[in-house]
């Protein structure tokens, strides 16, 4: 049966025998590299294109449909254009944290990738700390952020990137505690024994009511962390412009606006392993037959599925919510979200030590 | 793999970036004057520097932030092994929380989350 475990696999065989441990390393290395740029720009193709596509099904039109088949190569036209543009660098600026901002963007966009389980022993680095690493390097791109508000020298800019800070720290504590109430239960951080552990049930299931409102406290704060609406208070359109990113035109535009959406795919990639079993393939109790069917459906396939489920439900957001007030942001996370799920965690540790869980 | 991934990715993401605005740049063909050189401010006339001394509302919630995720890289090791000690490990994480959250209530009731 052909997986990307064994096709992996089979290339590393093929690798190591006829050539020697260096040599192995870089080409395997290579192929990394390669496989994640081509990962990163598809994703951000498809993610644009879906979040027009999703935007224009809820609002009862078309969405782009010129370009391509159905609009398909619309994104792909709108790259062209971005990398026409002229890439330009006030004279106010501070030049080069200026140009450094959407690097550090990129950069922790793309270790984020690291440890996520794409398929069955399909990651690209399946360290013991796994989610601990995603949640500690996740909260770096805040840095990227406030460089590039300061650096434009503007006041939108500065302002933008402020709000930006204030609300990607608040929530980054909400989604902690709710990853933390799933790795009470799972006793471990390594991403492929979280999913080990689901395979008689996801956590969603299997861990009574805490489980579903972590769950839904993380999807909160996963879309105030990832800056999207309903708070989308750092580039409220009406009143800052841009947010931290007015100043900013052309490829290096492109980049800030690429690692928006890879962060948005890399939270809910993290929420459907946490919660919806990853790669693992929906079972039912007893129900042999139909567990034996799901069981055909390859582990790319699932784990894919839940992501992109996830991502649309983001999206739906977007429409079916009005923004938030920055204050009104502010308190839902410290007097709401906060308390909630710090109670949420010790009632979840109660029932994992009790065993009261599936 | 190894940690060697990271490096991989890292540069992976560097030559990505880097080689998208080379490529963006020997497409196109920049022009200055004083005028585009200016920040944006919606087409009047810019005001003055962003670098200035401004009221930033969010340093206190800056702060708690801090408490709250020094908070969480302890409660990481605690969550992996809670279940494997068992009781304890709620008895201790409720002393350590009851202190935590009566500081928090503490900055609340001195005002530090109310909006200015």
């Amino acid at each position: 049966m052909i997986s990307l475990e064994n096709i992996s696999a089979s290339i590393h065989q093929l690798l190591s025998a006829n050539l020697s441990q260096t040599a192995v390393i870089l080409i395997e290395m290579s192929i990394i590299a390669l496989l994640a740029i081509t990962l990163f720009a598809l994703l951000g193709l498809i993610l644009v294109f879906m979040e027009r596509k999703v935007s224009a099904w809820i609002q009862i039109r078309l969405g782009p449909n010129r370009v391509g088949p159905k609009g398909i190569f619309q994104t792909t036209a709108d790259t062209i254009k971005l990398a026409l543009k002229e890439g330009f660098v006030p004279d106010g600026a501070d030049k080069f944290l200026y140009k450094l901002a959407p690097f550090v963007v990129m950069i922790i966009a793309m270790m984020l990738l690291a440890p996520i389980a794409f398929a069955k022993n399909f990651a690209m680095w399946d360290l013991n700390i796994g989610v601990f690493f995603i949640t500690a390097i996740s909260s770096v791109s805040v840095i990227g952020i406030l460089m590039a508000g300061w650096a434009s020298n503007n006041q939108y800019s500065l302002l933008g990137a402020m709000r930006s800070g204030a609300q990607i720290i608040s929530y980054e504590i909400s989604a902690g505690m709710a990853i933390l109430t799933i790795i009470v239960l799972t006793g471990s951080l390594q991403i492929s024994e979280i999913v080990n552990s689901q395979s008689n049930g996801w956590w969603l299931f299997k861990g009574h009511i805490p489980a579903v409102i972590a769950f839904v406290i993380y999807i909160i704060a996963v879309t105030a962390e990832t800056n999207r609406a309903p708070f989308d208070m750092a580039e409220a359109e009406s009143e800052l412009t841009g947010g931290f990113h007015t100043e900013y035109s052309g490829m290096r535009f492109a980049l800030f606006f690429l690692a928006e959406y890879i962060n948005i795919f890399i939270v809910c990639a993290v929420g459907a392993t946490l919660f919806l079993g990853g790669w693992m393939p929906f079972h039912i109790g007893a129900w042999e037959g139909f567990n034996h069917i799901m069981d055909f459906i390859p582990s790319s396939v699932w784990f894919l599925g839940k992501t992109f489920f996830l991502i649309f439900v983001i999206m739906w957001f977007r429409w079916t919510f009005p923004r938030l007030r920055i204050d009104q942001l502010l308190n839902l996370e410290w007097k709401y979200l906060l308390p909630i799920s710090l109670f949420n965690l010790l009632f979840m540790t109660l029932i994992a030590i009790k065993g009261w869980h599936f | 793999m190894g940690s060697g991934t990271l490096i991989t990715l890292m540069l992976a993401a560097i030559v990505f970036s880097a080689g998208g605005i080379a490529v963006s740049k020997i497409l196109t063909k920049g022009s200055t004057n004083l005028q585009k050189g200016q920040a944006y401010e919606c087409g009047v006339p810019t005001a003055g520097s962003a670098w200035k001394q401004f009221n930033v509302g969010y340093y206190l919630f800056a702060l708690i932030f801090l408490i709250f995720e020094v908070e969480m890289v302890f409660m990481f090791p605690w969550a992996v092994v809670a279940k494997k000690v068992g009781m304890l490990a709620l008895v201790e994480i409720l002393v350590f929380v009851f202190i935590l959250f009566m500081g928090f209530l503490y900055a609340h009731k001195k005002g530090a989350l109310k909006w200015m």
